[in-house]
């Protein structure tokens, strides 16, 4: 029975992933190129050592996405808030790390914690307006995200808190001193942010929160049913408000390893779209922290591969299209599993119980 | 007991149906009539000006149909958070289809391509089963990628760009006979209040497309559809309560399948309206969110066709304003602090404390912006619909009736 759950839970993600190449291959037969030499342009690019750097920089940002994501679905939330709490955290960290001084390791504590904070604080709006008001927390994320956005531009106001270099066109918050940097590890002409231990650190928090805490078995419980959880004393509501702020805590890392590492400041150069990003993942990892990071080096390696289609005439656009289709072969995959799973544990049951009515009827 | 019960009822019925009709007028008079004297004091003159009322039509037009297209599939039991892509797949193919064969032609492409990514929706959420948000955000993110990529293909080689298609013909506008002139010369009079208001209604009158129009009768056929056809209350039938619906013999699956396809058909017709009304060129990232506030009309208007089309006319409003003149909406955020004032004043009057203390709350808030910020950034005015919205959830959200299966999955044969 495991053997066969976990045979389905690696070849669902695999099929999805197959699909989808089948999918964009046909789309480049169209396009009137050949796909396979495309495929394999994409990764001899790819996996070329420079770009590889880049993309595991990336894989750390979008790591974390997933598994705000996942601490979400596990409760069967979804957070596509995930864009407004990154944008918080990775603001605020940045405002707070540029207007104090402090001893190097202090430093970068202090602004960690207050990404984890601001991306904590901004999910708990969203948290509170489920657990208190019943608002769908879908809704009032979406609403969230762009209000995010507002308030950070209008708070990078010269006048407000942040300030324009001169000769700049946008507004940034203060630079970090060094103390506040954290240093990258050299490797393949590239550096790699060293962001990436306290990314493969919140993976073992979140595996061992999951597996070993009693928060994170009342956590699921709550999310496979809540009135059970609830009849067997777990506070479900505060529950549900908790992972929510816990996973807009994590959401506030997102952005802090480009922050530390590579950019001192956050302007409003800092990528949109995590939200998305970061559910695919946890669908495509099944909210295990070890398939979401395979599902997270895909994500970026994809990206970061795409640009060499261009000089053979085919837009690289087309990788967005091959994302959203993984994403929909994988939940209908794990749609389909689930059926069939189903129907077999009915006939399981039925097979027994069918034994079992002629022993009733004997008595 | 029956007509005990029932007077009461009836009576509250009457009420209600003479009360808000009546308030809401009350409360529009109010503010006209607090928006001309703003206007008088601080001269920022494009409030009410025709230039304002033409614009903020162009500009709720889209937000309604993506709103109306929300309402179609949440009334029939789905969330359709992929409004965005469809409108992304209309604003690309009346571009494309309106390039090649005429306005016309293209916005018939984007109805008949919008309903098949309706449609994809549908099979995806009805008969599938997956996951509503997921699906809708995987239509949104396929169709902005598929609408690159195909730009990429297709505009360069005939004098677009990469991001921008070829100029596409207008649709044809026509200004109203007899009645435009009428109002146009009491506008020029200056009257106050009166010339304010026959302002407005001169420049929604003027240049007038005929695709506007076309767009506008979706609101009354909705309303028409939903509470006064056999499908109508089969499709909400289907959005309060699946099970019961099919139990009496109606075919939820089929009716979410129609309902959701008209859902995409209106999301990508306002997509089209952006590409062949509002401009005349398919632009990448052309709809900018306006799917997302659509959703959030529907919210704010309630799941009802009028309250759709209220949201969209004052999220219109908002955007024609910022685009305009910034100076507006500061003129703006101070007549809505002086509306939130009386209203206040009137709450403490009947002794409501806390809805007094809210609406006092935002005019001091109103106050505060006005003496404390000179200008503000144009994001914070494109987040006022989501703001709006959240607040409306925030403090409305038991009074407000969304229809009581809408993002739930439902199997046929199963609970």
């Amino acid at each position: 029975m495991t053997k066969n759950r976990i045979f389905w839970a690696v070849a669902a993600p695999v099929a999805a992933i197959l699909n989808s190449l089948l999918f964009i291959y046909i789309i480049l037969k169209i396009r009137g190129v050949d796909p396979l030499s495309m495929f394999s342009l994409m990764i001899s690019y790819g996996f070329d050592p420079r770009n590889l750097v880049s993309e595991l920089n990336q894989t750390i940002a979008y790591y974390l996405a997933g598994v705000a994501a996942a601490i979400g679905f596990k409760m069967l939330l979804f957070n596509i808030g995930i864009d407004g709490q990154y944008r918080m955290g990775a603001f605020f960290g940045a405002v707070v790390g540029g207007a104090v001084a402090l001893p190097p390791v202090l430093h970068v504590l202090l602004i960690v914690i207050t990404a984890m904070i601001a991306g904590g604080l901004w999910a708990a709006i969203a948290g509170y307006l489920k657990v208190r008001r019943g608002v769908n927390e879908v809704i009032s994320n979406i609403m969230l995200n762009f209000i995010a956005a507002a308030v950070i531009s209008y708070l990078l106001l010269p006048s407000m808190l942040g300030t324009l270099p001169e000769g700049s066109q946008t507004a940034q918050t203060f630079p970090i001193p060094a103390s506040g940097q954290m240093p990258t590890i050299k490797a393949f002409d590239g550096e790699i942010y060293s962001f990436l231990f306290v990314a493969i650190f919140v993976g073992i928090a979140y595996w061992v929160m999951l597996n070993k805490t009693v928060f994170g078995f009342n956590l699921k419980a709550t999310g496979l049913s809540f009135r059970a959880a609830r009849a067997s004393g777990v506070n479900a509501p505060r529950m549900i408000f908790v992972t929510t702020v816990l996973s807009g805590a994590i959401a506030g890392l997102v952005g802090i390893g480009t922050l530390l590492s590579d950019t001192h400041k956050y302007s409003m150069a800092f990528p949109a779209g995590y939200a998305f990003t970061g559910l695919a993942l946890a669908l495509l990892g099944r909210n295990h922290p070890v398939g979401i990071f395979f599902a997270a080096f895909l994500w970026s390696f994809l990206e970061r591969s795409a640009p060499v289609l261009e000089f053979e005439g085919v837009p690289p656009e087309i990788v967005i299209v091959m994302q959203g289709t993984i994403v929909l072969s994988i939940v209908i995959a794990y749609e389909v599993v689930a059926r069939i799973n189903l129907r077999q544990q009915q006939r399981a049951v039925g097979s027994v119980s069918a034994e079992a009515q002629p022993i009733k009827e004997s008595n | 007991m029956s007509t005990q019960s029932a007077t009461p009822n009836k009576a509250e019925k009457a009420k209600s149906f003479f009360k808000s009709p009546a308030r809401v007028t009350i409360l529009i008079a109010i503010v006209f009539l607090v928006v001309s004297l703003v206007e008088n004091i601080t001269s920022a003159v494009d409030i009410s000006s025709p230039g304002t009322s033409g614009a903020t039509l162009r500009f709720a037009i889209p937000l309604l149909m993506a709103g109306l297209g929300g309402l179609w599939a949440e009334r029939a039991g789905v969330i359709n958070i992929g409004l965005e892509g469809m409108m992304i797949v209309g604003t690309w193919t009346a571009a494309w289809f309106g390039y090649l064969h005429g306005p016309w032609v293209g916005l018939l492409a984007a109805a008949i391509f919008g309903l098949l990514s309706g449609l994809f929706h549908a099979i995806l959420t009805v008969k599938i089963g997956i996951d509503q948000a997921v699906s809708g955000l995987a239509i949104n993110l396929i169709a902005a990628g598929a609408a690159r990529y195909l730009s990429g293909i297709f505009f360069p080689a005939v004098g677009g760009d990469r991001t921008i298609s070829p100029p596409v013909e207008t649709l044809p506008t026509f200004t109203v006979p007899v009645l435009a002139p009428f109002f146009q010369g009491i506008d020029e009079k200056n009257i106050f209040l009166i010339s304010n208001v026959s302002g407005l209604i001169y420049g929604l009158l003027t240049d007038l497309s005929v695709v506007t129009v076309g767009l506008l009768l979706f609101v009354p056929l909705t309303s028409w559809i939903l509470w006064r056809s056999k499908f109508g209350l089969r499709m909400r039938f289907s959005g309060e309560n699946p099970m019961a619906a099919e139990s009496l013999g109606i075919n939820v699956y089929m009716t979410r399948y129609i309902a959701i396809s008209v859902s995409g058909m209106l999301a990508s017709l306002g997509g089209a309206y952006l590409a062949l009304v509002a401009s005349s060129v398919y632009r990448e990232g052309q709809t900018a969110g306006r799917g997302f506030i659509g959703l959030a009309t529907v919210i704010f208007g309630n799941w009802r066709p009028g309250g759709v089309f209220a949201g969209s006319v004052l999220f219109g409003f908002t955007d024609a304003l910022r685009v305009r003149q910034s100076d507006s909406v500061m003129a703006m955020i101070m007549a809505a602090g002086i509306v939130a004032g009386l209203l206040s004043l009137y709450y403490v009057l009947s002794r409501k404390w806390k809805p007094a203390a809210v609406s006092g709350g935002i005019a001091l808030f109103a106050l505060w912006m006005n003496l404390r910020v000179t200008n503000i950034p144009q994001e914070f005015i494109t987040a006022f619909p989501n703001l709006a919205t959240l607040i409306v959830l925030t403090f409305l959200a038991q009074r407000l009736t969304p229809p009581a299966m809408a993002g739930m999955p439902y199997r046929r044969g199963s609970e």
